[in-house]
C-alpha cells in the first residue's frame, strides 16, 4: 500500500472511528455479529487482493489493464450479501470486487489476471472480462453499459421459468449516460423483471468529473419516473446499501418488478493502473480526505472484537496469497487454445 | 410464381412460400423447444413481419411472442443474457438498416462472449433482418449490410435465397449454440419452393451448386442468386454455360465448393446484394483469387449495388441494382470478350415476382 494512502487511513482511523461506531450503532442495521463478520471479510478480502495487485503490478507478471475498486467495495460487499448463492450479478470492467463479492473463485481471477490457462477465462479475457458461471457472476464487459441489458436478459430467463432469482447489475455513473441504460430500466419496469439496478456512482467516467457530463445529479428521480424504487446512499454506508438491497430483493422475488441504488462511492486509484494520481490535477487529494477517512473496510472493521478481526485478517492474507500463489504456478495457455472457443459446438 | 431455385429434394413437400417456411420453422422448433421465444417490435401485431410470424402469439402465447419497446441496444442485450441463461431467443428486425442499433451488442457481446469467457457460456441466439427493395424503399430500407457480420469471429451469417432453404437455415440457425445473423430478402418473400412438411436443417458450410455449366461460375447472394438464375437461363440461349452457386451460408463460407467450379470454368463472377467495396462478393473473389491465381489464368469480376445510397425513385433505383439484363451482359462479356456486345431481350429479364410485387411493404 502506498505511503499515503497507509497515513490516510490512520487519520482516517484516529479521527472519525468514534462518530461512525455511533451512527451504525444508532441507524439499527439488522446483522448479528456472524453477520459483520461476513460483511467485513468480504470487504477486507476485496481490498487485500487488489492491494496485492497493485503490488503485483510494477513486475510487470499481470499484464492486464486494473480498474482497481479500492476505497469503493461497499457497493459490492453490500448487494452481494444480501443475495442468495443462486442469485446472480452482471458487472463492469471495474468488477474485480463484484467478482469477489459474489464469490468467484479468487484463484481463477488471479490466474486470469496473469492470463494463465487456469483463469476464469482461460487467460483469454482478462481482468476486463472475469466471469464465474457456477458462482453466479456473469461475464464483465470493457465497453460501458453492455452489460446492463444482458443481466434483464438472465432475469428475464429467470422470471419465465419460475425460479425466483434475483439478478443485481451493477454499472458506472458513466454508464447512465448511454441510452442502453434508459432503454434497460423501461423494460425492466415494463415487464417487472426481478432486477436490482446498482449504481457505483464514484464521480468520474476516467478523469472527467461529473459536474461536466450530468446536467442534474437527480439520478433517483429521473429512474423514479419509470415506476422503479430508488435508494440513495449517499456516504457509501455498506449497511445502508445491504439494506436496500434486501428489500428490492425481497421485492423482486415477489414479482414486483426492479429497483435502484445509488452508491455514492469514491475511487482511491487512478483510472486504470495501481497508482494513486492525485498529482494529476483533475482532482484533489483534499477530495479523498473524507472518504479515505470513513473507510468502510477500516470502519466494519472496528465493530468487531479486536480478536475476530485479527482471524478473519489472517485468513484473508492466506487466501490471498494462496491465490498468487496458484496463478505464478500456473502455466500459459497451448498455443492451439488461440483458435480454441471461437465458435461454441 | 414458381421459384427456380433448386434444393436437393425438389419433388418433396408442397409448395410453400419463402414467407410461410420461415413461419412454419419458428412454429416447428417453438413447439419441440419450450426455450424458444420470439421477439422484436410488431412480431405480434396484425401484420405479423410481412407475414413470417403472423399467428405465433397465438399458438404460443405473450410470454413467447411479444413486441418490444424501439430499444435495439438494449433488446440486443437481453437477447444475449437469455441466451446465456439457456433460452433460444430470435430476435426480429423488420429491416436489416436498424441491426445498425444493435451493433454495439451484436459484435462487442455477442461475437466474443463464448471466447473471452473462455467457453464458460455459449450464445444461442437468431436475429433476423430483411432486406427491402423496391417501391421505394430508398437508402435506409435497402441495405444489405451482411459483410459487416461476416467480418467478427463469432457470428455466423446466412442468406437463404428460397423457401426450401429459408426453412432448413431457420431450423438449423435456431438450434446453432452461435449467434446467428439470418439475412432475408423482402421480395423472395412471394417465392415458392417445394418444402418438406417435416423437421429438417440445411448445414451452414455447405453451399449449392443450382446449375451446371463449364463457361463461368456465378455466385449470387441472397435475392442476387434469382437474378443470376435469370441471367444464366438467358445466357444459355446464346451458348453461355454458367454453373449458378448459392453460398446459403456467408459465415462460415464454403469456398471449396466455389473453387472447384471455378478451376473448371477459369471464369468468376460473384453477384452481391450489397456494395461492393470490402462486400460479401468481395471476400469471396479474394479468397478464389488466392486459392487458383497461382495454379491457372482465372478471370474474377465483381458486381453489386453502385456506390450510391439507394435512390427511391424508381429509373435511379432500377440503376441502383444489379439485374439479370447487366448481369447477362457481364456474363457474354467475360465468357466471349471478342465478341459484339449481347444484351439479353430486355422484356424477358424482369423477374415475376418483382413484377408482381406491390407495395406499401
Amino acid at each position: 500500500m502506498p505511503a499515503n494512502v497507509r497515513r490516510n487511513q490512520r487519520i482516517a482511523t484516529v479521527q472519525t472511528i468514534g462518530r461512525l461506531w455511533r451512527e451504525n450503532v444508532t441507524q439499527g442495521h439488522q446483522l448479528d455479529l456472524t453477520g459483520l463478520a461476513r460483511v467485513y471479510r468480504m470487504l477486507r478480502l476485496i481490498r487485500r487482493a487488489e492491494e496485492r495487485v497493485a503490488d503485483i503490478y510494477p513486475s510487470d507478471k499481470i499484464k492486464s489493464p486494473v480498474h482497481l475498486s479500492i476505497g469503493q467495495e461497499s457497493a459490492a460487499v453490500g448487494v452481494c450479501d444480501a443475495l442468495n448463492p443462486e442469485d446472480i450479478v452482471s458487472g463492469t470492467y471495474r468488477g474485480h470486487a463484484t467478482y469477489i463479492a459474489k464469490g468467484g473463485d479468487l484463484n481463477a481471477m488471479f490466474a486470469e489476471l496473469y492470463g494463465k490457462v487456469t483463469g476464469c477465462a482461460k487467460g483469454k479475457g482478462g481482468s476486463m472480462h472475469l466471469i464465474d458461471m457456477a458462482h453466479n457472476v456473469l461475464g464483465t464487459s470493457a465497453v460501458v453499459g453492455t452489460t446492463i441489458p444482458m443481466g434483464l436478459g438472465v432475469a428475464l430467463a429467470a422470471k419465465r421459468r419460475n425460479q425466483k432469482k434475483v439478478v443485481a447489475v451493477f454499472f458506472g455513473d458513466g454508464a447512465t449516460e448511454e441510452g442502453v441504460f434508459y432503454e434497460s430500466l423501461n423494460f425492466a419496469a415494463l415487464h417487472k423483471l426481478p432486477v436490482i439496478f446498482v449504481l457505483e456512482n464514484n464521480g468520474y467516467a476516467i478523469h472527467e468529473p461529473q459536474v461536466k457530463r450530468w446536467a442534474t445529479d437527480r439520478m433517483c428521480e429521473r429512474v423514479e419516473t419509470y415506476g422503479i424504487p430508488t435508494t440513495l446512499v449517499a456516504d457509501g454506508d455498506v449497511l445502508a446499501i445491504r439494506d436496500a438491497s434486501v428489500k428490492y430483493a425481497d421485492r423482486a422475488r415477489r414479482g414486483d418488478g426492479p429497483g435502484f441504488i445509488e452508491a455514492r462511492i469514491y475511487r482511491w486509484r487512478e483510472h486504470v493502473g495501481p497508482g494513486l494520481d492525485f498529482d494529476q490535477g483533475y482532482r484533489s487529494e483534499k477530495e479523498f480526505e473524507p472518504w479515505a477517512a470513513r473507510d468502510d473496510v477500516e470502519r466494519i472493521g472496528r465493530m468487531l472484537p479486536s480478536d475476530i478481526r485479527a482471524k478473519l485478517d489472517r485468513e484473508v492474507e492466506a487466501d490471498v496469497e494462496a491465490a498468487v500463489d496458484f496463478a505464478e504456478t500456473s502455466a500459459f495457455p497451448q498455443l492451439e487454445e488461440l483458435y480454441h472457443n471461437v465458435l461454441a459446438r | 410464381m414458381s421459384s427456380p431455385a433448386n434444393p436437393d429434394k425438389p419433388q418433396s413437400g408442397r409448395v410453400l412460400k419463402y414467407v410461410d417456411a420461415l413461419r412454419e420453422a419458428v412454429a416447428q422448433e417453438m413447439r419441440l423447444d419450450p426455450s424458444v421465444f420470439v421477439f422484436g417490435l410488431d412480431v405480434d401485431d396484425h401484420k405479423g413481419i410481412q407475414g413470417s410470424t403472423k399467428g405465433l402469439v397465438d399458438e404460443f402465447g405473450p410470454d413467447r411472442v411479444f413486441t418490444t419497446p424501439l430499444s435495439e441496444d438494449a433488446m440486443t442485450g437481453v437477447a444475449i443474457g437469455a441466451a446465456v441463461a439457456g433460452m433460444r431467443p430470435i430476435h426480429v428486425h423488420i429491416r436489416m438498416d436498424f441491426l445498425m442499433l444493435s451493433m454495439n451488442q451484436l459484435v462487442n457481446i455477442a461475437a466474443k462472449s463464448h471466447y473471452m469467457y473462455g467457453g464458460q457460456v455459449t450464445v444461442p441466439m437468431v436475429v433476423r433482418g430483411i432486406i427491402g427493395k423496391s417501391w421505394g424503399q430508398g437508402a435506409q430500407h435497402s441495405q444489405g449490410l451482411y459483410s459487416f457480420f461476416m467480418h467478427v469471429p463469432g457470428l455466423k451469417v446466412v442468406a437463404p435465397s428460397n423457401a426450401f432453404d429459408a426453412k432448413g437455415c431457420m431450423i438449423q440457425a435456431i438450434r446453432d449454440n452461435n449467434p446467428v445473423i439470418f439475412v432475408e430478402h423482402r421480395l423472395l418473400y412471394n417465392t415458392d419452393a417445394y418444402v418438406p412438411e417435416e423437421v429438417y436443417t440445411v448445414p451452414f458450410g455447405k453451399a449449392r451448386v443450382l446449375t451446371k455449366g463449364n463457361d463461368i461460375t456465378v455466385v449470387g447472394i441472397s435475392n442476387m442468386v434469382q437474378e443470376a438464375l435469370r441471367a444464366a437461363d438467358l445466357a444459355r440461349e446464346v451458348g453461355i454455360h454458367a454453373e449458378v452457386i448459392d453460398p446459403i451460408s456467408l459465415s462460415p463460407l464454403d469456398i471449396d465448393t466455389i473453387a472447384d467450379s471455378v478451376a473448371r470454368t477459369g471464369r468468376l463472377l460473384v453477384i452481391d446484394n450489397d456494395w461492393v467495396m470490402c462486400g460479401a462478393g468481395s471476400e469471396i473473389a479474394a479468397s478464389i483469387a488466392e486459392r487458383l491465381s497461382g495454379t491457372q489464368k482465372i478471370q474474377i469480376q465483381r458486381m453489386g449495388f453502385a456506390p450510391t445510397s439507394c435512390p427511391p425513385t424508381p429509373e435511379l433505383e432500377a440503376a441502383f441494382y444489379p439485374n439479370p439484363r447487366t448481369i447477362g451482359e457481364m456474363m457474354h462479356k467475360m465468357v466471349r470478350p471478342t465478341d459484339a456486345r449481347w444484351s439479353p431481350d430486355e422484356a424477358r429479364t424482369k423477374l415475376a415476382y418483382q413484377l408482381q410485387f406491390r407495395g406499401p411493404f
